[in-house]
């Protein structure tokens, strides 16, 4: 299916045949395309690693940062100008370990901005070393003797620091996870969208025929109840699939801020008022 | 008043939390509106309550605007304060405390009072900063009724008791005062039209940046509080309701500087305050803003360190960091305000420039500057309204377009019918990522082309003094009145001072005031003379001798009275 985000063809994709980024590439497209939002009014926002190329695949305005730091950046965007639609996108490594820090006070922010996770348990563009999500026992070229380290678990710390939308997906699964990016998207907060995905090229262990055996969607929860959703995030096996929750009323970062609170005219569409700036000055005589 | 300094140094020093903060902010802006010329400058541990701290405050007859030694009076608060100031304190200081404070000093001129008891009499032993203020004011001849009204416009909004009872301690205070008048001599002010200190501004060096800032156009402001820099932070949330500035407290140094850039690529004015530590967290950020050409301005106030160091003191020790921080080669400015004028107008053109030029605006103060206080002539005059450099994007819109200039038109996200699209990794014109390395061989070529501009842009420094001059003494940033007070009152022709607000590139001009002098002498808060390795990099020519401090305290006029004909000696010796 083409969609109004699609590059020229001729693009040489940097992903490794069967990668995982592929479908979600394709999923992310269709999404947005089918919520008819305006290529101009997107920003895409990363960090570094493989999954963090992904707004090179996109038409639409992008801002590829630092290594962990695409939060920040997307947080700043956002506030300045809340009209445009920011979603923030990069791998494990990138979100969970150098970004670790912006991901909890992200959270504990509520921007109104869509935070995407490729979760592959690896490092790829590095050459598989061990990622805060690789499972204990994991053999990498540094862990030489498996990963020793309690996995981190993204969905339950989201949780506890009450993360207004928080849910997983499959890549393996474009419909659901469709879904689940639709309503990401569509929720007026900060969202989590957590993707397990297949590294073909350094993920022996966790490779689509073990998501199948090792994930399956909740049944019967109700998005509202935070005490179950929590149990359920720290559920390991199977991995539970799906939205465990939403908070709707949850205030916006941009709407809390004392900035918005007269005036809702984005930041940087107000004019500067020497006559004010004047005044201040002269309170210093 | 002595009459070779036309003015008196007074100090202040106790613990801190004692109130030392109150009483200079009383009494300098008593003075200001009484038209005396003052300067105030603090000195503090690294603590909440307790230690030992200073504060001097300078009232003059003429324009007064940098730190001395000397101590005409002493009022100090607490037990230690006395060995804290003591290696300043001469048989000529008034010294001045409470009865069981100053009890146990040996001085010739002791004065003690009861400033506590009757502080709690009259109902709080806070007031016993305004009792002081009392005093000190009836020594500078200011009436109980003037005073009366200031401390009442003061405290303007307290309730009615409390502005009454700093009424009383104030007038307990000028009592005092009558036992000393015999000791202290201070003349009388002559009234006259010259010396109209209302229409000028008092403030400190915090302000002059903040009001910069927000002449340039500041919108957003996104940091983590690291002493002495958080002044800015402050400063601007205290205003930023009123002035459309966002500010935002990050969670550390690195989340400030990628929301900086951020903001300013979604098309805000964005600027970040820190100190050297916290900057050098910002060394990838301010890379990224490098390679993505988006602007940034950045507020270093510099401390002492390594590491932590000497967190509440002044020194000039993180030029090289800042000439030299990023990994990468790119263009960059780097300012370094020394008077209050330059303060403001070189935060406003940081951001007139960082925008121009889409690259990376460092303005380098330090804790000596942003806590200093004097009066300086009004910057009501703003000049031009910021000037915004962004471009509508058109469908065929390409954000690293290679212009001649090096500058490719900036277009923001939302505004126009193209694509932003900015890249950490090599880049083509389109902001796409690149392993071509002719594309990386142009881009490296379009981005350091900016810097031939920028250096065209170059402030020249000031030269302070006869134009023929044999010794040239060299400074750069806060130091800039403690040295030119020392060299007027040397009193000679033959030592001029250069002072460079403007660190960073240098101006193409620059060589020829060095070539003219027959000995440099370069004058640097720190062990290194950072800014002589930057003279010798841009003009090939370095300081004969360096004058260094880098003991955590601003060089005070006396020292330099001392060390500048030394050096220049030693030179001629040589």
């Amino acid at each position: 299916m083409n969609t109004s985000f699609d590059v020229s063809d001729d693009i040489d994709v940097a992903w490794c045949p069967g990668c995982g980024n592929f479908s979600i590439l394709s999923t992310l497209k269709k999404t947005l395309s089918d919520l008819n939002l305006e290529a101009q009014q997107l920003v895409m926002v990363s960090g570094i690693g493989q999954a963090a190329k992904i707004p090179q695949y996109f038409k639409t305005n992008y801002f590829n940062g630092l290594h962990g730091r695409a939060l920040p950046a997307a947080t700043a965007i956002k506030a300045v100008n809340p009209s445009l639609t920011v979603i923030a996108e990069s791998g494990d490594g990138d979100m969970y370990g150098e970004g670790g820090n912006h991901f909890i006070h992200t959270i504990r922010r509520n921007p109104d901005i869509t935070n995407i996770v490729h979760n592959n348990m690896v490092y790829g563009l590095t050459k598989g070393q061990a990622s805060p999500t690789s499972q204990r026992g994991f053999d990498t070229p540094v862990q030489v003797d498996g990963v020793i380290l309690e996995p981190f678990n993204p969905l339950a710390v989201a949780l506890s620091l009450d993360a207004s939308f928080v849910a997983r997906a499959y890549a393996g699964d474009q419909k659901q996870t469709k879904n689940i990016l639709s309503k990401a998207i569509q929720h007026k907060g900060y969202s989590l969208v957590d993707i397990l995905q297949p590294c073909v090229s350094f993920n022996k262990v966790n490779t689509h025929g073990w998501y199948k055996k090792h994930t399956e969607y909740i049944k019967d929860h109700k998005v509202s109840d935070k005490e179950k959703a929590l149990h359920l995030a720290l559920q390991t096996d199977p991995l539970l699939l799906g939205i465990f929750y939403q908070n709707k009323e949850k205030q916006t970062f941009e709407t809390m801020h004392p900035i918005y609170e007269r005036e809702q005219t984005p930041l940087i569409k107000r004019s500067y008022n020497s006559e004010v700036v004047k005044q201040i000055i002269k309170s210093y005589q | 008043m002595e009459s070779e300094n036309q003015d008196i140094s007074i100090i202040i020093a106790g613990e801190a939390g004692q109130g030392i903060q109150s009483v200079e902010q009383l009494f300098v802006t008593l003075l200001h509106h009484m038209d005396y010329y003052v300067f105030s400058t603090k000195e503090y541990m690294s603590r909440v309550r307790g230690g030992s701290n200073s504060t001097e405050i300078r009232a003059s007859l003429l324009p007064v605007n940098s730190f001395v030694d000397r101590i005409d009076i002493l009022i100090i608060l607490d037990e230690k304060a006395f060995d804290h100031v003591s290696h300043r304190v001469t048989d000529d200081t008034i010294i001045i405390g409470d009865d069981k404070i100053v009890s146990s000093i040996s001085h010739p001129h002791v004065f003690s009072f009861d400033f506590t008891r009757s502080a709690k009499q009259i109902g709080n032993v806070v007031y016993a900063n305004t009792i002081a203020v009392g005093l000190l004011a009836s020594l500078f001849h200011i009436s109980s009724k003037e005073l009366q009204k200031h401390i009442a416009s003061f405290f303007s909004g307290k309730s009615e008791q409390i502005i009454n009872d700093n009424i009383q301690s104030m007038k307990k205070g000028i009592s005092f005062a009558q036992t000393l008048t015999s000791s202290i001599q201070i003349p009388e002010k002559i009234k006259n039209d010259l010396n109209d200190t209302n229409s000028l501004l008092l403030l400190n060096g915090t302000q002059a940046i903040g009001l910069g800032a927000l002449a340039g156009g500041v919108n957003f402001i996104s940091s983590y509080p690291m002493s002495p820099s958080t002044g800015v932070l402050t400063f601007l949330a205290s205003i930023g309701k009123k002035t459309n500035v966002f500010v935002e407290q990050a969670e550390d140094e690195i989340a400030a500087i990628n929301m900086a850039v951020g903001a300013w690529y979604a098309g805000a004015r964005a600027l970040v305050t820190t100190s050297g530590g916290g900057f050098a967290l910002m060394g990838e950020g301010l890379s990224l803003a490098a390679m993505t050409e988006t602007p940034v301005v950045i507020h270093i106030a510099q401390r002492p360190g390594p590491a932590t160091g000497l967190p509440t003191r002044t020194e000039q020790g993180d030029l090289q960091l800042a000439v030299h921080a990023g990994h990468g080669e790119f263009p960059r400015v780097i300012y370094a305000p020394g008077t209050l004028q330059e303060g403001f107008f070189l935060a406003k053109r940081s951001f007139d420039l960082a925008d121009r030029y889409q690259i990376p605006v460092i303005l380098l103060s330090d804790q000596y500057f942003v806590d200093s206080k004097y009066q300086t002539s009004s910057f009501l005059e703003l000049g031009k309204k910021p000037n915004h450099h962004i471009v509508r994007t058109t469908e065929s819109y390409e954000r690293y377009a290679n212009d001649i200039s090096g500058v490719s038109p900036r277009g923001i996200p939302g505004y126009g019918s193209g694509y932003v699209c900015v890249d950490s990794d090599e880049h083509d014109e389109a902001g796409r990522i690149t392993e071509s390395g002719e594309v990386r061989k142009q881009m490296v070529e379009k981005r350091l082309r900016k810097m031939q501009q920028i250096r065209k842009q170059s402030i020249l420094p000031t030269l302070y003094g006869s134009a023929q001059y044999e010794t040239l003494l060299i400074g750069w940033g806060s130091t800039v009145h403690n040295i030119e007070e020392a060299r007027k009152k040397m009193k000679t022709d033959r030592i001029s001072f250069l002072h460079f607000s403007q660190v960073y590139p240098l101006h193409p001009k620059t060589k020829t005031y060095l070539e003219k002098a027959n000995r440099i002498i370069s004058i640097e808060n720190n062990a290194t003379a950072q800014f002589d390795q930057v003279l010798l990099e841009e003009t090939g020519i370095s300081a004969d001798a360096h004058i260094l401090q880098y003991t955590g305290h601003p060089f005070s006029v006396e020292t330099l009275l001392q060390k500048i004909p030394e050096t220049i000696q030693a030179l001629e010796e040589e």
